[in-house]
């Protein structure tokens, strides 16, 4: 890829294109097709996002260690995984905290408050607060060899630390209604629309996730060729002011 | 077996130079341990109510600890890479799982000195009261907890050590990771105080769990170190 390509390509501009219907057809299924619920009555529909946009974030944490497992094992490190890695973090991280936002309103308009220390609601939080340190972590000092070992070997402790820290939190309380549709004996059954209208949301956010981290990962290669080619040119300057003088 | 039986030689010997350091810097008793006395006297500032005291007593107690233990960790690799040692021990081939043994060591030597200290400062302030058999399961939970403190707090350590922005960066990175401890240690010690009416046989399951996350780190530690600080 040169510098001056830009980071789509014609397939990443289809995806583009298709994330932006579905998107659409997701708000029309969600705010105007699909019915109320008899209990919740409007406020149901926050579920089309709210459920989807954890769902991707499960999604872009099990790339993250995927990667960096893949990262630390092979022989000959590619960055590129590295850059998958950290990509899919970061969506990962916009994602969790928008079903956080979403469902504390939600929270708000059921449960009558925003937030109950519960064990699902508590280690989503802690979810967040690890992968942002991740995130951090990926901004220290150093080499992208560096960066890229550190940061790997977080992302595989993120995932001894997560069901350690939702097996804990969970001996300490449980209030959440268990997963609804997944679950055979639900008394909770959802109308077929409302049922579509939930797996449009799925896909339609993970194919927008993909599009994302397909972009970031392009951007962060040109972050990291920009670092290096800087280094470049600065090294060539000073050889040449030591020349001239 | 020989090689077992070096790594042993290094670990301690790690451990040793780490809590000589200590013994001559008294940064432990002359700092840190009047930081957590001053903090469990602003809990009591902030609470103002000496029943809530005493039912809040273990999870003050232990959020002290935790507090303290990122002061004890950042200056535990402050040693190391103000002059390079670390860098200076990987370049004698010196092998890191026994590195990270050692300073483990050392931490929780240090933590357990201050959560001796924290107890009684529990008992003088808050009017804690301790059964014999309470007393025991408070000093299990103690070393139990210690255990994965060490080895959870060097491993972080170890990972935001030498990088600029680390003293940051440290308090983010531990504090989720040892919510576990904090929500076992707070139980077990709430038995063995009997807070809130609590009998003492109820602590023993979380000290089931505190030693499930030792274990665990203890392993993911020796195997983790390494690639962390190697660079």
């Amino acid at each position: 890829m040169t510098p001056n390509s830009g980071t789509g390509t014609s397939a990443t501009r289809r995806l583009g294109v298709l994330v932006i219907v579905l998107a659409i057809a997701l708000a029309l299924f969600g705010l105007r097709f699909s019915a109320e619920d008899v209990v919740q009555g409007s406020t149901v529909r926050i579920m089309y996002v709210h459920v989807p946009s954890i769902w991707t974030a499960y999604i872009a944490f099990i790339l993250t260690a995927i990667c960096s497992g893949v990262y630390l094992s092979r022989r000959q490190r590619s960055l590129a995984w590295d850059r998958v890695a950290g990509a899919s973090a970061e969506i990962g991280v916009l994602f969790v905290a928008v079903s956080l936002v979403t469902g504390s309103l939600w929270g708000r308009l059921t449960w009558g408050t925003y937030w109950v220390w519960d064990a699902r609601l508590t280690s989503t939080a802690f979810l967040f607060i690890t992968y942002v340190g991740y995130l951090a972590v990926r901004r220290l000092d150093g080499t992208h060899r560096q960066r890229a070992r550190r940061s790997s070997v977080m992302a595989l402790l993120a995932i001894l630390e997560i069901p350690l820290v939702h097996f804990s939190v969970n001996l300490w309380r449980s209030l959440h209604q268990d997963a609804s549709v997944a679950d055979p004996n639900a008394k909770v059954k959802l109308d077929g629309l409302m049922l579509f209208s939930l797996f449009l949301g799925l896909v339609t956010f993970t194919l927008l996730f993909v599009w994302l981290v397909l972009h970031r990962q392009r951007t962060m290669l040109l972050e990291d060729s920009f670092a290096d080619r800087g280094l470049d040119v600065a090294i060539a300057e000073r050889r040449n002011e030591a020349g001239a003088q | 077996m020989s090689s077992m039986k070096s790594r042993r030689t290094i670990a301690l010997a790690v451990a040793r130079k780490d809590v000589s350091i200590e013994l001559n810097s008294r940064i432990l008793t002359n700092q840190v341990a009047p930081f957590a006395a001053i903090v469990m006297v602003m809990f009591a500032f902030a609470l103002d109510n000496e029943g809530i005291l005493q039912r809040v007593a273990p999870g003050l107690m232990w959020l002290a600890t935790l507090f303290s233990m990122l002061i004890v960790v950042q200056r535990s690799f402050t040693v190391e890479s103000a002059d390079g040692a670390l860098d200076a021990l990987r370049v004698a081939g010196v092998d890191t799982g026994a590195i990270f043994v050692g300073k483990s060591l050392a931490l929780m030597v240090q933590l357990f000195v201050l959560e001796i200290l924290l107890l009684a400062t529990a008992v003088v302030l808050y009017g804690v009261e301790m059964t014999a058999v309470g007393l025991l399961e408070a000093f299990v939970t103690m070393v139990v907890a210690t255990a994965g403190l060490g080895c959870v707090g060097t491993l972080y350590g170890g990972l935001a050590a030498g990088a600029k922005g680390r003293e940051t960066l440290l308090p983010l990175l531990l504090l989720p990771v040892v919510a576990p401890v904090l929500i076992g240690a707070t139980r077990a010690t709430e038995a063995a105080f009997g807070s809130g009416g609590t009998a003492v046989s109820e602590g023993w399951p979380w000290i089931g769990l505190l030693a499930v996350f030792a274990v665990i780190f203890a392993v993911a530690g020796t195997v983790a170190f390494g690639p962390l600080v190697d660079e």
